[in-house]
């Protein structure tokens, strides 16, 4: 086991690389394996219609430093463009929109390779710019898009396992989809840092109750000073421990209990100050509701532990293999691996950095437990301790993304949907107007999906294509309303709707690539008349 | 008319022309003529901040077919500008932003003037503003919000109706943001939402000088301390790598001394600075989400967020969640409400307490109040004679020394908000 031994020199004093200056911001978000990750991808767009939320969205690609991008379009750019795409300019006028378009993104980055299809005017040959191109790790299309082009897209992507995402900007709306290959775990979600604290003073380790054993066993003798500097935890340790002697060893449990429980630990603070108490028993009081409850698994990891995985590829990822220890480790425990984070309290430098580090072991310690248990089992020879330090600090809040089955019955979420609707309507007149909730998105999804193929469609026509895959949506007052909403922008992009749409994609694209904080499952619908996004898995 | 350029091949704004020239279901009302069409080539509008969110908002307004905009900004360029502020390059390093974002986008965008101000918003006065017909604000100080809220609000004339100028605000933080737009006077301002920015609590300094627990607390103790005592350059300067790096060598031998682990020159430089993360990708969201509710003002294209929704938050760290929220306006807001606001304080509390209790009040978040009572000064902090005369005042009790009761009216300003009066009538706990 490597003991991280806290360095007796000082670290290397150097300031940061002219590449670290440049990315300062986003290595705060997504540190430096976020942006190698992001480095070596190698994203194809294809693009088509009036063409600028693809290019937007590559622009937020651009700008953080994506390995690679290529556009597929073979339009010429014509006034219109000019009027909706930032990344085209007089100049550009009757040449190729994809070559155009990649220049002009070059330009925002030098460390960013780019490249387009085709190299000359004419016909756009897909099937051909994807078998001759290096493997792409992620594909976007803009929609409207030919028939044959998605066919190659969809062809290549379950070839491959390639994500891909699907774009429509249209007027004031838009959505955009993502179809994963198969089901996308994240280790690193990045939860709120007020949610990640795991004390377990309800089930501490040996360590840990020695040292606040020892710390409060003459707790009346301290000086006022040694009294008003005890943690927290070590406060709330010893109040338990005189709690379950008067209550037949039971912990608190519900509110009251922990009302009375609270009162305790008031009690113990002294008032012969000038404040008239001690600040770490008001941190201790503080801290009572959220770290005094039994252990429970949140949704993400139960949904871990009873997933099923079904494909070969995904059974041996590591993932599984960790995934699989981890819920042995908890079977055997009862609880997870310990995170072994310690939140700041009011203690003394000393007695805190001592504290850290008994919660720092006991990590360590189950760490090594269920890395062990990886190298014993089939295919987990070789892991990397870091991936299993990683889950084991995330395990928590380890999250899977589309596992759940497709809803494919529109119908059904037809239906869904135009009851929470009705529910919305309803509680708005009960309440006079005071609470209103946001209507559904999902009409719109139909709606733009209707002109998939057909981006001049009419109100008229838009509502015939939908009654006939969902029968229950004829005479919905609300879908056509959006079907006209649609046809009245025949087609054409708002700018600034396709800044939104892309800038949400290329958020989507860098948590998938990084495999960091948790993407859309799978469809986000937004409607820029209302300001509102909705996700809905489709 | 303008629509026979159909009949040649498609205009430059056939896109936005459909949204402009048909009314939709959710417009229904609006006025689509060729006259009603034309104020938008009039309109002028003003553009705060050059940065991050600055940028996306003039490429969003001159793509919004608005023709004459003007953005104001008074910093110059830094290289770590470049992963998000897209009109910028290595070579700009160290021009002004506000010139190079007006010359790119004027040469990108044929038809679109930019005018560019070097300067801060403090710099220009009621004359200025009132030229805008809109106001869109990309900024990541607080304090120059409320400088331009407080600007607006102070220029509605009642008889004037174009004298109110809505302010379209947006803000960003890593995976999150928020768009809102507020018509001066008639809907909640920016200093009724001020609470929503909760001041954050500073470490104690008996912490950072005996009892450091955290890397931050060393790097602080080095920036407040440290610093103060050995002064190794005449001024901080924080984007000086040379001081960073002194203050981060004293965080980390603090931070060896403690046994504490934690101490880099990216923490140091980020508490120092007070660093908050900022990438492309959300910058492009909340700025097309405020220049979307813009071209809505200025279209009547569909309804803009204002008078019943007015604020909306995104947040993509977990999935992609939106909301919308109507907030009232505050009766006793110190800029557009009537009343004076109640303040509860303990009557043995000293001048010093309550003047130092201001910074952290969530709707106040002032940091060198000056403070008078029933007409008496208390405590000024300009100029130094008056300063000197009153700072005695500082150690007193409100009661006792200072006389102060029940329904005294207190009045508190604050040198970063000359327009502004704080009024609060007194009570005691
Ligand atoms: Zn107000």
């Amino acid at each position: 086991m490597t003991e991280i031994v806290v360095s007796q020199t000082p670290p290397m004093l150097h300031g940061p690389t002219e590449k670290e200056k440049k990315y300062d911001r986003q290595l705060r978000l997504w540190a430096a394996s976020g942006q190698a990750a992001l480095e070596s991808a190698n994203i194809l767009l294809v693009n088509s219609g009036a063409g600028t939320v693809g290019v937007e969205t590559l622009k937020n690609l651009v700008l953080p430093g994506i390995g690679k991008f290529t556009i597929a379009d073979d339009a010429l750019v014509n006034e219109a463009d000019l009027g909706v795409n930032f990344f085209l300019d007089e100049s550009s006028l009757g040449r190729l929109r994809s070559e155009c378009c990649t220049k002009l993104l070059q330009e925002l980055n030098p460390e960013v390779q780019g490249d387009w299809f085709p190299k000359e005017k004419g016909p756009l040959d897909l099937a051909n710019v994807l078998e001759t191109s290096p493997i792409f790790t992620l594909i976007i299309y803009t929609n409207p898009i030919r028939k044959e082009d998605l066919a190659t897209i969809e062809a290549y992507s379950s070839q491959h396992r390639t994500p891909v995402i699907s774009i429509h900007s249209a007027g004031f709306y838009s959505y955009f989809r993502i179809a994963l290959p198969g089901t996308f775990p994240i280790v690193d979600t990045h939860p709120e840092v007020e949610k990640t604290a795991d004390l377990r003073l309800l089930n501490p380790w040996p360590e840990l109750v020695e040292f606040a054993k020892e710390m409060t066993r003459n707790i009346d003798a301290l000086d006022d000073h040694e009294h008003g500097h005890v943690p927290y935890v070590v406060i709330l340790l010893h109040y338990l421990e005189q709690w379950r002697q008067s209550h037949s060893g039971e912990n608190p449990n519900g509110f009251k209990d922990k009302t009375e429980f609270g009162k305790l630990v008031t009690r113990g603070a002294r008032t012969n100050n000038p404040e008239g108490g001690e600040e770490n028993f008001q941190e201790a009081v503080a801290a009572i509701n959220k770290n005094i409850k039994a252990p429970e698994l949140e949704a993400g990891v139960e949904e871990v532990f009873n997933h099923q995985v079904s494909d070969e590829a995904e059974l041996e990822s590591m993932f599984w293999v960790i995934a699989r220890a981890i819920k042995q480790f908890y079977h055997k425990h009862g609880c997870l691996p310990l995170p072994g984070a310690l939140p700041d309290m009011k203690a003394q430098s000393s007695v805190y950095v001592k504290l850290q580090s008994i919660y720092k072991a006991k990590a360590r310690k189950d760490a090594q437990e269920v890395l062990e248990t990886v190298r014993a089992s089939p295919g987990g020879k070789d892991v990397d301790p870091t991936e299993v330090d990683l889950f084991c600090k995330n395990a928590r809040f380890v999250k899977l993304i589309n596992a759940k089955p497709r809803q494919l019955n529109l119908s059904q979420v037809f239906d869904t949907e135009k009851a929470s609707d009705e529910e919305a309507e309803a509680m708005k007149v009960a309440t006079c107007g005071a609470f209103s909730l946001p209507a559904s998105n999902f009409f719109i999804y139909l709606a733009l999906t209707a002109t998939a193929h057909n981006p001049a469609a009419t109100a008229e026509e838009i509502v015939s294509t939908i009654t006939n895959a969902v029968p229950e949506a004829a005479g919905h007052e609300r879908l056509w309303q959006v079907a006209q909403e649609v046809a009245r922008a025949g087609g054409g992009e708002l700018h600034n709707i396709s800044a939104i749409t892309g800038g949400m994609v290329a958020q989507e694209m860098i948590k998938i690539i990084t495999k960091q904080y948790i993407p859309i499952d799978d469809t986000c619908i937004f409607d820029g008349i209302s300001s509102r996004c909705q996700v809905l898995r489709l | 008319m303008a629509t026979t350029a159909a009949s040649t091949g498609p205009s430059r704004w056939q896109y936005l022309d459909k949204i402009r020239r048909n009314p939709g279901p959710f417009n229904q009302d609006s006025d689509v003529g060729d006259e009603a069409l034309a104020a938008q080539d009039k309109a002028k509008i003003l553009v705060i901040g050059a940065g991050g969110l600055g940028c996306e908002i003039l490429k969003d307004l001159a793509l919004s077919r608005f023709k004459d905009i003007h953005v104001i900004d008074m910093d110059t360029i830094d290289i770590s500008n470049l992963n998000r502020q897209f009109l910028f390059r290595q070579d700009d390093v160290g021009k002004f932003k506000a010139e190079v974002a007006a010359a790119f986008v004027e040469k990108r965008v044929k038809g679109t003037k930019i005018t560019a101000h070097n300067g801060r918003i403090q710099d220009f006065n009621e004359d200025f503003y009132m030229q805008f017909q809109i106001v869109v604000c990309g900024l990541d100080s607080i304090e120059a919000r409320r400088w331009i809220n407080a600007m607006l609000v102070n220029m509605v004339d009642m008889e004037d109706q174009d004298s109110l100028k809505p302010l379209i605000d947006g803000g960003t933080e890593g995976f999150k943001g928020q768009t809102r737009v507020i018509f001066p006077t008639l809907t909640p301002c920016i200093e009724c939402q001020l609470d929503l920015y909760t001041p954050r609590a500073a470490v104690p300094l008996c912490t950072l000088a005996t009892i450091p627990r955290q890397p931050e607390h060393c790097i602080e103790w080095a920036h407040i301390i440290a610093w103060e005592e050995q002064k190794p350059f005449p001024n901080l300067d924080k984007d000086d790598p040379e001081h960073i790096t002194w203050l981060y060598q004293k965080a980390s031998a603090r931070a060896q001394e403690f046994g504490i682990s934690g101490v880099t020159y990216s923490l140091t430089q980020g508490v120092v600075k007070n660093i908050i993360p900022a990438i492309a990708s959300t910058n492009a969201i909340i700025a097309a989400s405020c220049c979307n509710e813009a071209l809505k003002i200025a279209t009547t294209a569909a309804p803009a967020l204002g008078f019943e929704e007015s604020y909306m938050m995104y947040s993509g760290d977990d999935s992609i969640y939106t909301s919308t929220f109507k907030y009232d306006k505050k009766p006793d807001c110190t800029v557009c409400g009537e009343v004076a606001k109640p303040l509860q304080v303990d009557p043995k509390m000293t001048l010093k307490e309550l003047l130092d209790s201001f910074a952290l009040k969530a709707d106040l978040q002032l940091k060198k109040p000056s403070i008078r009572a029933e007409g008496k000064t208390l405590y000024m902090q300009f100029p130094p004679s008056i300063e000197e005369q009153t700072r005695p005042n500082l150690e007193k009790t409100l009661q006792q020394d200072l006389g102060l009761d029940v329904g005294h009216e207190v009045v508190v300003t604050d040198p970063a908000f000359p327009t502004l009066t704080f009024r609060f009538i007194l009570s005691f706990v």
